[in-house]
Order: structure tokens, then C-alpha cells, then sequence
């Protein structure tokens, strides 16, 4: 099974939720850090990486002497990648998403594929259990190029158990994308308004995809209700609640699993596990 | 014309509580939400909508099952996984649909079509602060910084017609395309940080994003006192680089319960929160100043 740790808002403690779960997993799984921007998992599970490798995406190389100036690429590029101007052509590798299909159009054959560097995929082991992660180079901008590289590991992962994925914060595309090949979502929220209004945003945005979602409040004690009686009103389970805690905040603060580091709350991660198992296992519909 | 861009790599650090102090301190700025996937300022401000635009990005790939003939060519082209096949039966998901054109140039039959994507509004607000600029994307749609290029645009033109000297910007997380296009014409970046594991990586790779644009660097180091020894390892580290270090903020709940009442921390009446950011405000108009 797939289960995906996801979250709204930036901050609300997904990696400590995926962290302290993969220290409660029992049975074999792989941790995924798909959040490729700012990869945090592997600061907290400590891994052992054995293989990295840099990934990159195709991108057009040209050769001006076959070029006629035709302007197919041009045309068919939307990402403004590719131009001709004052009778040169111009190819801007940064802006390009790797479509193909100046490559496929181009008559000439006067493109052919180059590559840019997107970061590196990174693979080893945390404990018992596999681990993955991807990490963006600083100053590249897609994001979603090398999650869909690092998400194309999963057909061979899933050989090996569950995959525990770390997803970024946020509704818009890359947040999606990595929850979308996952049997259950986990929504990590506060209950403070920031919290509740990113919340309620990730639901809409998650809902459509039909799959069983749960809630985990962290920080419970901290602000209003309104993120509760949201979930009460549209039938979303909470199956989760962290309380707010210094000594939790420090714990992390020194980069401590707080499952580990708190006897108290092994139970409620456990549970949580449970919930996700069961969520997952036909607890809910699930649109594949 | 200066602008100011709050960020932090690192979400939940704070950014949009001391965004919106600043925002209260800042004398005749406009304000900007550049986080247009989960924009959280307008709760603190509670902006008074006076216009509101749709916007457009790309186009998407749409497949007429009228006159699809099944042969599977756009399944096969399609390096974003966006075209799924069911038995002869294609279509388009739109969640993973890049908006490349290549199925669609490529269609034997010509059977797909290429509608304009709408994703997302924006804004134009007075605040008590001042005027402010802010968007909300739709639900699952590209985060591609155009959106975010067009708010500081539209913030900037603001500025020069009410000749105002400031753009103050509260940023998004992570070092993608949002916060590169965020960065792009800033003069200073405000960082705020956590002395934690997380708090220090994330730094560590949004300040290198900084200086490959040569934006200057403030840092804050939010709930500093829930780890003196790391807050201490994180302003050696931005002295070495010779980033401006602006002030240490407590773990406190009043920023929670100032929140809860939809007041920015300087409208509370916690002298001590509010001299600390006020300490913190003139530390980076002061090298704002130092930009040219």
C-alpha cells in the first residue's frame, strides 16, 4: 500500500508524522521524501544512503548549420524554450519542460537531446526500512519533472512493502502529484486559522481524487475549534491529535523522533498507523 | 522603488505573522501575497476587495472522444504520464496535463483540443495597512511563478501611480519557481528561520537561491529559545556569509492568539513582542538602505 503524508500548510509537522510512523511501521516499508524543494526526512530518520545519482530532464540541443529557420519548434514550444530571432535559433535549457516535441517536429534534424541537471535522487536505508528521496539543485525551478522521476521507483518499491511518502506543503500541482498514487491520504493540519484555512484548501483540492483521508491535529491544544467541527461537518476522520508541547518542539528542535522520544505518544501514532491500514485496505472508496 | 521579499524556504516558519507586523510598521507600502497556493495574509489584514481579475496560464490538452479514433500516438508522446488509455477509449488528466501542445500537434485526426486554462483570480485591496495585491490559485493547478510575476508587477505599477516607495512582499516556501520568481527585482530578502534541523537546511538552500540573484540577506531566527545552542550555530553561520542577522524571536503563543483575533503582532499589547519587531524592521530598512 501507498500512504501519503500531506499537508496544506508548510510547517505543521508532516515530516514529524512521517518520521515518528516510520519508527512505529511494523513490516517492511519504504520512506519517500517527495518533498524535492526542501527535503527534511533524512535530517530526523538519519539514513544510510548507498546510491546517489544526479537526475536530469532531456532538453533540446541545437545545431545552427542543419537549422533552415523553419520556426517548428518555435511554434510548438509553450514554454517559450525555444525561439528563433533575427535569424538565429535560441534554446533557453531552463525554461524548457522536456516535452519532446521540438525534437519530434524539427524536419531538419537539427535538434537533438541534451539534458539539464534537476538534482539528485537519493536511495539507502533508515533502519529497518527503505529510503528515497529526491532534492531539487538550487536554482532549478521545476519541481515536478524529477517528483515524476523519483515517483516512476514506485512499481519497484511497492515489491519490497509500503511506501510512507513525505509530500510537500501546498495544493497546487507538485502537492498533488504526490499524493495521486497513494491508497490513503493522511492531511496534517493545526488549529489555528492559518492552519484551518490551508486545511480546508487541501481538502478541496484532495477530495476529487477519491481517495480515503484522514486528519492528524497537531498542535491540539493550541488555537480554535473550527478545524474539528470542519471535519465533523464533512465527515473527515480525525485520527490523530499531537499535543502542543515545548518539550515536543525542543525534542524536534534537536532532530528526535517524537514517537521515539515521547512514550506518551507511541500510542497515538500506532493508532494512527491502524486507521491508515484500515483506510487503506477498502475503509473508503478509492479512485485509481 | 525597493522591494522587500519575506521567505524562508522552510514553511511554517513564521513568515506571514512577522509579514504582517511589518506590513502594520511599513509607512505607505504595498503589500503583496506572493504565496498563491496557500495565502494566509489576507486573514491577518483583512483585505477589502476592490477588484478582481481571472487568470489565465497555458492552455490544456482535451480529447474529443467524438473524434478519436483510439490509435493511442498522444499515449505514447506524452512524457508527462497526463494521457491514460482504456482499452481504445483516451483521455486527458488534467492534474498531470504540462500543457506541452505536442499531443495536440501531433493528433493524426486532429481530435484534440486546447482551451485556455483558467487558474486562478486575483486581487486588488485596501487593508488597514495600506493597499494590498494577493491571488488565490485553484485547487491543483501550476504553481509557475507567472502568477506571481504578474502580482509584482501590478504591485510595482501600484507603487509608482500612488508614488510609494516600497513593495513589501510576504513569499512562499520551498526554492522552486514561485520563490525564484519572487526573488527576480527584489533588494532585500527577509529569511525567517527555526533552530531546528529542518530550519537550518532549508536556510542554508534559500540563501543560496538569494545569492545567485545578489538579493541581500536579513535573517530572523523565529522561536529562537527552543534551541539557544542551534539559534547560536545559525547566526554564526549567517555572520560567516555576511548575511544581516535582525533580531531573535521567542516561542510564544501570543503570535497563535494574535492570529486567533486576526490582529498583526504589533497590535497586540505585548511590548516586549513588539519592540522585538520593531528592532527587526528598522534592522532591515537599514540595509535596505544600503541597496543602490
Amino acid at each position: 500500500m501507498i500512504y501519503a503524508v500531506a499537508s496544506g500548510k508548510g510547517g505543521t509537522g508532516k515530516t514529524t508524522v512521517s518520521s515518528s510512523l516510520a519508527v512505529l511501521w511494523d513490516g517492511s516499508a519504504t520512506l519517500v521524501d517527495l518533498d524535492v524543494e526542501e527535503p527534511n526526512l533524512h535530517l530526523f530518520l538519519k539514513p544510510e544512503l548507498t546510491d546517489v545519482r544526479k537526475a536530469y530532464i532531456e532538453v533540446p540541443e541545437a545545431d545552427e548549420s542543419k537549422c533552415t529557420r523553419c520556426r517548428a519548434c518555435a511554434d510548438i514550444c509553450q514554454f517559450k524554450a525555444i525561439t528563433v530571432m533575427a535569424d538565429t535559433l535560441l534554446v533557453f535549457p531552463e525554461m524548457c519542460h522536456g516535452c519532446g516535441g521540438c525534437l519530434a517536429v524539427c524536419p531538419e534534424g537539427a535538434l537533438s537531446p541534451g539534458r539539464r541537471e534537476l538534482g539528485e535522487i537519493c536511495r539507502g536505508t533508515a533502519g529497518r526500512h527503505g529510503f528515497v528521496m529526491g532534492r531539487l539543485r538550487v536554482g532549478e525551478a521545476m519541481s515536478p519533472p524529477l517528483m515524476r522521476q523519483v515517483r516512476r521507483l514506485f512499481p519497484e518499491l511497492s515489491r519490497d512493502g509500503d511506501i510512507l511518502i513525505d509530500a510537500p506543503p501546498g495544493v497546487s500541482c507538485p502537492a498533488i502529484a504526490a499524493v495521486t498514487d497513494a491508497d490513503c491520504i493522511v492531511l496534517v493540519t493545526e488549529p489555528t486559522p492559518f492552519g484551518f484555512h490551508d486545511f480546508k484548501l487541501a481538502w478541496e483540492a484532495f477530495t476529487p481524487l477519491g481517495k480515503p483521508m484522514g486528519a492528524v491535529i497537531n498542535r491540539a491544544d493550541l488555537g480554535d475549534t473550527a478545524v474539528r467541527e470542519f471535519c465533523r461537518e464533512n465527515r473527515i476522520p480525525v485520527w490523530a491529535e499531537i499535543p502542543y508541547s515545548r518539550d515536543i518542539a525542543e525534542a524536534y528542535s534537536r532532530g528526535e523522533i517524537v514517537a521515539g522520544a515521547f512514550k506518551e505518544l507511541e500510542r497515538t501514532f500506532t493508532d494512527l498507523r491502524n486507521h491508515m491500514r484500515e483506510a487503506a485496505s477498502g475503509g473508503g472508496a478509492c479512485a485509481k | 522603488m525597493r522591494e522587500i521579499v519575506v521567505i524562508s524556504g522552510k514553511g511554517g516558519a513564521g513568515k506571514t505573522s512577522m509579514a504582517g507586523a511589518f506590513a502594520h510598521l511599513a509607512d505607505k507600502a504595498i503589500l503583496c501575497d506572493l504565496d498563491v497556493d496557500a495565502p494566509d495574509l489576507h486573514l491577518l489584514l483583512d483585505p477589502r476587495v476592490k477588484s478582481e481579475e481571472s487568470f489565465y496560464s497555458g492552455h490544456e490538452a482535451v480529447i474529443d472522444p467524438d473524434r478519436c479514433i483510439g490509435c493511442g500516438q498522444c499515449a505514447e508522446l506524452c512524457r508527462f504520464d497526463a494521457v491514460r488509455g482504456d482499452g481504445d477509449v483516451y483521455r486527458v488528466d488534467s492534474l498531470a496535463c504540462e500543457g506541452c501542445k505536442v499531443c495536440v500537434a501531433l493528433c493524426p485526426e486532429q481530435a484534440i483540443d486546447f482551451p485556455e486554462k483558467h487558474c486562478g483570480q486575483w486581487y486588488v485591496s485596501d487593508t488597514r495597512f495600506g493597499p494590498m495585491v494577493h491571488a488565490q490559485l485553484f485547487p491543483g493547478e501550476e504553481n509557475s511563478g507567472r502568477l506571481v510575476t504578474l502580482l509584482k508587477q501590478k504591485a510595482r505599477a501600484m507603487a509608482e501611480e500612488q508614488g510609494l516607495d516600497l513593495v513589501l512582499c510576504d513569499g512562499t516556501p520551498g526554492i522552486g519557481c514561485p520563490v525564484i520568481s519572487s526573488m527576480a527585482g527584489t533588494d532585500v530578502a527577509v529569511i525567517v528561520t527555526e533552530p531546528t534541523p529542518s530550519g537550518l537546511h532549508d536556510l542554508k538552500r534559500v540563501a543560496e537561491l538569494c545569492e545567485r540573484f545578489r538579493t541581500k540577506v536579513a535573517v530572523l531566527v523565529n522561536k529562537w529559545d527552543i534551541n539557544p545552542a542551534m539559534t547560536g550555530e545559525i547566526e554564526a553561520w549567517c555572520v560567516g556569509r555576511g548575511y544581516t542577522l535582525v533580531g531573535r524571536f521567542p516561542h510564544d503563543r501570543a503570535v497563535v492568539d494574535a492570529m486567533l483575533e486576526r490582529k498583526v503582532l504589533t497590535e497586540t499589547d505585548n511590548a516586549e513582542l513588539s519592540r522585538i519587531i520593531n528592532t527587526s524592521w528598522a534592522g532591515v530598512l537599514a540595509l535596505l538602505d544600503t541597496c543602490n
